[in-house]
């Protein structure tokens, strides 16, 4: 059965303060070289069949939010 | 006026909302379950806060395309209050009846405690003679709103940011605004002004033995208006 990869991430403009209290644990572990981290989703779906149309209205719809989040998606396997 | 509350799966101030607008605004609230395909009779919405659906995906996500959802929006478009508080915020704004996102507070930490608002606009159904500034409580983890700047611009050009955070004397400062909310938006107004969207919780503010009374000013309107 083909997989769906949904790779949904906050917007570059948008402050990730998850994703900052991840570089500033990384930075005491240890890890100074890390100046951020952002954090994204990766949504993974089992379908029938592949159709890229239908996974873009999956993402509008539903996977991802246009007024804070961007989207990519790829088939694997 | 009957306002219908809805109930979400994971909702958990649809009892607080209940209860304030039966006992303290003398409007008949009734319980919705979200599956609910008709509100017919109703002329009012609570959307409650909580964490519908555990919040997976994001906040309000799913709750925002429950069955109910399609009543609340013909409730909204033909002028009837409808108010979502918190998560209920969430729902309004992944439904798209109100503009905007909220997102993980920027200190990170979910805040529990009390905060003070000022109505920016004085005109709608929500906010007319709210003219002092009002205190009530916050309990939320994601209450950061953001929208495009292009969409603030918008707001503020049609005096639709309905509350923002201020200190208790009113003053507009970054201490008083707790989850780092562009421009220290609390609560944000559909055109019309009928649909308001607001994190601090105004049905948990309607009675002394909570604290506050201040939630009144706002929940009036279900009784206030009748559309």
């Amino acid at each position: 059965m083909p997989k769906v990869r949904v790779y949904v991430t906050l917007k570059p403009s948008l402050l990730d303060s998850a994703g900052r209290t991840v570089s500033d644990a990384l930075g005491k572990l240890g890890f100074p070289e890390v100046k951020g981290a952002r954090i994204g989703k990766l949504i993974e779906l089992d379908v029938a069949a592949y159709d890229e149309g239908k996974v873009k209205a999956m993402c509008d719809k539903l996977l991802a939010n246009p007024v804070i989040e961007d989207y990519r998606f790829e088939e694997v396997g | 006026m009957r306002v219908a509350v809805i109930r979400f799966p994971g909702a958990n101030c649809d009892q607080d909302g209940y209860f304030a607008l039966n006992d303290e605004l003398g409007v008949k609230a009734e319980y919705v379950w979200h599956e609910a395909t008709s509100l017919a009779g109703f002329d009012g919405a609570f959307l409650p806060g909580g964490f519908s659906y555990g919040d997976y995906l994001r906040c309000g996500a799913m709750a925002a395309r429950s069955p109910v959802m399609d009543e609340v929006r013909r409730l909204g478009k033909a002028g009837y209050p409808v108010i979502g508080v918190c998560n209920g915020f969430q729902v309004l704004c992944e439904a798209g009846l109100l503009p905007g996102a909220l997102l993980l507070n920027a200190q990170q930490k979910f805040l529990c405690q009390d905060v003070y608002i000022e109505a920016v606009n004085r005109n709608s159904m929500w906010t007319r003679g709210v003219d002092r500034i009002l205190r009530m409580p916050i309990a939320h983890g994601e209450g950061r709103y953001v929208c495009e700047a292009e969409t603030l611009h918008r707001l503020e050009q049609d005096d639709r940011v309905a509350f923002r955070y201020v200190s208790p004397t009113g003053q507009r400062v970054d201490e008083w605004n707790p989850n780092g909310s562009t421009d220290a938006i609390a609560g944000v107004l559909n055109e019309a002004g009928n649909i308001l969207g607001l994190m601090p919780h105004p049905e948990r503010a309607c009675r002394e033995l909570t604290g506050s009374v201040d939630g009144v000013l706002i929940l009036r309107a279900f009784s206030l208006v009748h559309a």
